[in-house]
């Protein structure tokens, strides 16, 4: 695409609408990296469209100066298949959440990974649902108590992103709200990619599940727990980088550097898909002994070609071979008769 | 015996057997030949809702209904002259649709031990030899065996040999009526271009059951059906949704957008999207969706982005996409949504007719939600209905429903096509970016019909977001304000009921403009409204028919003509849905005519009833 003759600022992105999140959402971080980012896409202001469905996420497309859709529960993605299918040149994003996208909208969500339309999703995922003020989610672990689930929950969560990579996603990533220089590695990253990119975005919901993701985010307990994964580098985690994964066959060990020889770890290969498809399995709960640290990057990456890329050579090759429609003709058909 | 010739003015055949023996191809193959020779035609096929069903059982039964004539002909007739039957549980399900002294054509080996048990019939009872068939002219034929005899050297196995039995069948009703073979024998060899082998076999069998009436001593006479006086012009065949189909790429044409249809599966609308997915070089885009409701919001995804979009369904596939539909009419985007009806409620009667999704169409969502609603009444009108649907919903930025149902999406007649050069052009601008400096682009500003402008991505300056949420007029910005909610509702139903200053005037279809009774109908009721009205007319009653294509809003001067009647009768395939809102809004004391038997009306009920209110 061309790049805009006037280099545009994240403020250009944002919209008159007072942003109506709750103080301390985890939302506002992103919406800010997202404004950030856009500039330095090289897209014109007038060909992004941001679609979402309902939730808190999905106030989303009205902070943003582009095209928006503010659409129904779970829908957005199969808004924006129709429209990326028709308007294969537009920038389409959609902002969903864990309830949006894994609950309601779950069909559509795997449909569209699948098909590979390419579209950026932004999951947040938050392991609850906001809007309706507290109910557990798809996402939220066995036993979480909230309202709906007094005693707590007793259904088995998603792991989003091994949904993602069983429904034969083609970009499979996770960022956090708290590391806003990742979070842009990684939003440009999704738009360079052809086809359909999910980032998987760990938001903190202060007000219905304060601190989901704390272990993760905070500076005590962040590098003890996460694992950043870098395309061709050994997968190294810890106080200061002292702990590293081997791969004992394909169970995924725990070691420490020092002990072994830097050929033994896991160098981490983005078009690798049975790692990533162990990689993704990285979700024990923090709180078990000996866990895994939860990865975060991009953790699988394919070239396959997009929905609207074949629709469209289908479309050329169906004008090739049989020339452009002709009304008349298509009306009249072979068998007429005249009276 | 030398056969003589009789000449009719109107003769029905209702072709029938299992669905694999190739019945709907029969029918459709008589249908083109009558049609070719100038004959009016009206078909109607009847077939179950499993693709294979055990063979030789009632359940399995496909029907092929023909009328044809040298009258004109509204529909595919009440009982049938003709009925041909390939074995006995074709004979047991469709013997009582046979007129007295009615002709039966029966495939012998389709009556063998093995069959009457799976029609059920008694043990040792076959009502070939039993005398029940008294009071019709039976001729017995056994096809499978003179099939196979013509077929001895063409180095077919049995079982290919005996796939051709409909053609011998075919040509010996072809005999029947002294039709040509030529359109039949064109079509094998377009069929089975890269099977020659097949062509010669085919032909060759269509051939052997014309010579077999020619030279057997056939206990009946042979028919002269003399071409219809139609008016002048060029014709061809259509069916219901192939007219759907190609009213929506003509609309496609004449506004200049590009179609796409989002659709999922569902009988008996899928066969629109089967049309639809072979006009790519028309610049049609069809997705088959992962479910009803991304069939449709895919669609609302790319109207945003500035397509002609369409969804196709039928009763169950709409009930899944009414929160869609609301959000097509919070977001104001064009959009038709194409209801093939069938039997219902829930999975109810999938290959049957019914007009019962009216109420659907009308109040099937949450919220103060007005959709405009076309209704196609003939097969070929369902392509002036799809393009009527969509010429309102891009002039009014709005979703529409178009309302067709089984009977006519599957039936057929002959279609006087218009040139694409007589159709309404509907050129669609977008919005363009005219603002001033510093001025806010007001995406919810209307023009004078209350539409809002279209302003698709990509447009530089015009950026905006839109929502399901209830919005401020003009800016579309989220409002929860009380009054602007109460503005908004009013404003919508306002733009809805405006559309009728954009429709025709409702016409009377034949009768009096004033008098003792008015038919009022709507949908696929049309053909037998019309044969009944005609009839009891030439018997001197003084009744009328009107037919309503547009259900909402209704022509301005509807109710005005519904007063020049004393009395009004509204025949439906439902159990009174068109009634109860013609009484709301007319206060007119309308009485009702139903039919729920998943079958259309026969034009005698029709009569009948007429002939009682006008006592």
């Amino acid at each position: 695409m061309e790049t805009t003759e006037i280099k545009l600022a994240a403020k250009d992105f944002v919209t008159d609408q007072e942003v109506r999140w709750c103080p301390g959402c985890g939302d506002y971080s992103i919406l800010k990296q997202v404004q950030t980012v856009m500039p330095d896409l090289g897209l014109k202001q007038e060909e992004i469209v941001f679609i979402s469905g309902i939730g808190c996420s999905s106030r989303f497309p009205y902070y943003m100066e582009t095209f928006g859709m503010h659409s129904i529960h779970g829908r957005a993605t199969a808004i924006a298949s129709g429209l990326k299918a028709s308007r294969p040149e537009l920038s389409v994003w959609i902002v969903t959440g864990d309830g949006d996208s894994l609950s309601i909208g779950g069909n559509h969500f795997i449909h569209l990974l699948r098909r590979n339309f390419d579209v950026n999703v932004l999951l947040f995922n938050n392991e609850i649902y906001g809007l309706t003020k507290g109910q557990y989610s798809p996402a939220s672990p066995e036993g979480t108590v909230t309202k709906s689930s007094p005693m707590g929950s007793v259904d088995h969560a998603f792991n989003p992103l091994a949904l993602a990579l069983g429904a034969d996603s083609t970009f499979v990533a996770r960022s956090m709200d708290r590391d806003p220089v990742h979070l842009r590695g990684l939003l440009k990253r999704a738009h360079e990619h052809k086809g359909t990119s999910l980032v998987e975005i760990y938001q903190n919901c202060n007000i219905f599940n304060d601190g989901a993701f704390e272990v993760f985010t905070e500076k005590a307990t962040k590098k003890l727990n996460t694992l950043f994964v870098e395309q061709g580098k050994p997968l190294i985690f810890g106080e200061n980088g002292d702990k590293g994964i081997k791969l004992d066959g394909f169970k995924p060990v725990i070691v420490n550097v020092a002990d072994v020889s830097a050929n033994d770890l896991w160098i981490h290969d983005e078009t690798d898909r049975v790692k990533a498809s162990i990689l993704v399995r990285f979700f024990d709960s923090p709180k078990t002994e000996n866990a895994l640290p939860r990865p975060f990057g991009i953790f699988y990456q394919e070239d396959r070609f997009c929905y609207e890329t074949s629709m469209n050579a289908q479309m050329a090759d169906a004008i090739k071979t049989k020339g452009k429609g002709d009304l008349d003709a298509l009306i009249s058909g072979k068998n007429t008769w005249t009276i | 015996m030398a056969s003589t010739t009789e000449t009719k003015t109107g003769v029905v055949i209702l072709f029938a057997g299992d669905s694999g023996d190739g019945i709907q191809l029969t029918g459709s193959q008589f249908s083109t030949s009558a049609a070719l020779f100038g004959n009016d035609i009206s078909t109607f096929p009847n077939y179950p809702a499993e693709i294979r069903a055990p063979i030789g059982t009632i359940a399995g039964v496909s029907g092929f209904q023909l009328h044809f004539g040298s009258v004109e002909v509204f529909t595919a007739g009440d009982a049938c002259d003709v009925l041909v039957v390939m074995n006995a549980a074709a004979l047991k399900a469709n013997v009582k649709q046979l007129k007295p002294g009615g002709i039966i054509i029966a495939n012998m080996e389709g009556f063998d031990a093995k069959n009457l048990k799976l029609a059920k019939y008694p043990t040792d009872i076959n009502p070939l030899k039993d005398g029940s068939l008294d009071k019709f002219k039976v001729h017995e034929i056994d096809v499978t065996k003179i099939t196979r005899l013509a077929l001895a050297d063409s180095g077919l196995g049995t079982k290919e040999m005996d796939r051709s039995k409909n053609m011998f069948i075919l040509g010996y009703v072809f005999w029947m009526y002294n039709r040509s073979l030529d359109s039949t024998i064109e079509f094998l060899k377009e069929q089975f271009k890269k099977r020659p082998e097949l062509i010669d076999a085919n032909v060759k069998v269509l051939k052997a059951g014309f010579n077999y009436g020619d030279t057997v001593e056939a206990p009946m006479n042979r028919f002269e059906v003399k071409p219809a006086p139609l008016e002048k012009g060029t014709y061809r065949s259509i069916m219901g949704n192939q007219a759907t189909a190609y009213g929506f790429v003509a609309a496609s044409q004449k506004s200049g957008l590009p179609l796409f249809l989002g659709s999922y599966p569902i009988t008996p609308a899928t066969d629109i999207l089967h049309e639809l997915a072979k006009y790519k070089n028309y610049g049609v885009k069809t997705f088959q969706a992962e479910d009803e409701i991304a069939a449709i919001t895919s669609s609302i995804g790319a109207a945003f982005g500035g397509s002609l979009s369409i969804t196709t369904s039928s009763g169950p596939g709409i009930a899944l996409k009414g929160e869609a539909i609301g959000l097509a009419l919070m977001l104001e985007l064009p959009l038709v949504i194409v209801n093939v009806q069938r039997g219902g409620p829930s999975t109810g009667l999938p290959t049957k007719t019914e007009q019962a999704d009216l109420f659907q169409a009308m109040y099937g969502r949450n919220g103060e939600s007005p959709v405009p609603i076309v209704a196609a009444y003939s097969p070929s009108n369902c392509f002036d209905g799809a393009f009527e649907a969509s010429r309102i919903a891009l002039e009014f930025m709005t979703p529409v429903f178009l309302l067709t149902d089984g009977y006519i999406a599957n039936g057929s007649e002959p279609w006087k096509f218009p040139k694409s050069a007589d159709l309404k052009d509907m050129k669609v601008s977008f919005a363009k970016n005219e603002l001033k400096d510093g001025e806010k682009y007001l995406p919810y500003k209307r023009d004078e019909k209350l539409s809002r402008p279209w302003a698709i991505p990509g447009t530089k300056g015009l950026e905006h977001r839109i929502g399901g949420i209830e919005k401020e007029n003009e800016t579309g910005n989220i409002s929860y304000d009380p009054e602007n909610h109460e503005f908004m509702v009013k404003m919508r139903q306002a733009k809805v009921d405006k559309i009728a200053e954009h429709i025709p005037l409702q016409t009377i279809d034949q009768g009096n403009a004033k008098g003792k009774l008015l038919v009022l109908g709507w949908g696929s009721t049309y053909g037998s409204i019309k044969t009944a009205v005609r009839e009891a007319i030439a018997q001197g009653h003084d009744v009328s028919h009107a037919h309503v294509m547009y259900l909402n809003p209704f022509p301005k001067n509807l109710g005005e003509m519904l007063k020049n009647f004393d009395q009004v009768l509204i025949p439906e395939i439902n159990n009174g849905q068109l009634i109860k809102i013609i009484r709301d809004k007319y206060f007119v004391d309308a009485k009702g005519l139903n039919k729920i038997q998943g079958l259309p009306f026969s034009s005698e009920e029709i009569k009948n009833k007429i002939v009682s209110m006008l006592k």
